[in-house]
């Protein structure tokens, strides 16, 4: 196969990971909106942890944008 | 017509200063977009809170809105003891927000969306929690990577990825803030390209194009969230990284 077509293939391969994320990053969000309904008084004070979670969350899905990019820019 | 989107990314060199080790330092547009952030910045705080009235106008209300705002971050993720932080998390919060919120103006450069610049800050951060954290707590920062009450046989194993988490933190700090501004100024500009293509395709794409037209007007107000978020994200997780190097036991 073409090196260069290889690399665009591997790289939108790599991409499929930044779907995991955003399951993640739903179920985060999700979870947060249910439970701040539920007891609305307690959610403010969980906006930072809610931060927080999506922020390592979505620092996986990052991950594979990152070696999609390496693919396409950087190798 | 053919519109490119990574264009609005290069930087271009305006004043070729001098040269540093075979490397040519010189006063680039990204360099120009940094003292424009800085000097609004200060002009906002320091002009906002020169008259202090009792009852705050509306530029006072920004000012003491933001720092209320990353002085409730940093006390209640760092605590009362990561205070002592606070002017460096307030200066990386308001640089961060301003260099999104300016990129956001069309035709302007994006800080923000150069990887030098978020992985220098991410390592300033790193280096100073790794530096402060065996200065205040000697070895004993070193318990930050054995959890307590883990069974001896998987220690090892949970050490080596509380390591590797460690010192992966500044990639996915830097590149989280890189790709969030790359990729959504890179939507708004095929959006865009799409308004210009169809727009010259005749009256009947002049109608065509009214669609991708509103798609970018609500691309620009998620945008404008994004900016935001993604400044608050990277000071909080700022402020988590600072409280491992105060409070070093899980």
């Amino acid at each position: 196969m073409d090196p260069t077509a290889a690399k665009y293939i591997g790289a939108g391969i790599a991409c499929i990971g930044m779907g995991g994320a955003g399951v993640g990053v739903g179920i985060i969000f999700g979870n947060y909106l249910a439970a701040a309904l539920r007891n609305p008084s307690a959610a403010q004070g969980q906006f930072g942890n809610l931060i927080f979670g999506f922020a390592i969350t979505e620092a996986l899905g990052i991950f594979s944008l990152l070696i999609a990019l390496l693919l396409l820019f950087g190798l | 017509m053919q519109v490119d989107p990574i264009h609005q990314f290069q930087i271009h060199n305006w004043a070729p200063l001098f040269s540093l080790g075979g490397h040519q330092i010189s006063f680039t547009n990204s360099a120009l977009y940094m003292f424009i952030i800085v000097g609004l910045v200060s002009l906002l705080l320091i002009g906002a809170t020169s008259r202090r009235a009792v009852v705050p106008g509306r530029l006072q209300s920004i000012a003491e809105m933001s720092y209320e705002f990353v002085a409730d971050t940093v006390r209640s993720s760092a605590g009362t003891e990561g205070m002592k932080f606070f002017p460096f998390v307030f200066t990386l919060f308001m640089f961060v927000l301003f260099a999104n919120l300016i990129g956001l103006i069309p035709y302007s450069f994006t800080v923000t969306s150069q990887l030098i610049i978020t992985v220098t800050l991410a390592l300033l951060v790193f280096f100073l929690v790794v530096g402060y954290g065996f200065w205040r707590n000697g070895l004993h920062f070193l318990n930050l990577f054995v959890p307590k009450g883990v069974p001896k046989l998987i220690l090892p194993a949970i050490v080596a990825i509380e390591v590797l988490s460690f010192v992966s933190r500044p990639v996915s700090h830097s590149v989280r803030l890189f790709a969030n501004m790359l990729a959504g100024h890179i939507t708004l500009q095929v959006f865009a390209g799409f308004v210009i293509m169809l727009g010259s395709a005749g009256i009947l794409g002049l109608f065509g194009a009214t669609l991708p037209f509103i798609l970018v007007i609500l691309l620009t107000a998620l945008e404008l969230l994004v900016a935001f978020l993604q400044a608050y994200v990277f000071a909080i997780l700022t402020c988590i990284y600072l409280n491992d190097a105060i409070h070093p036991g899980h």
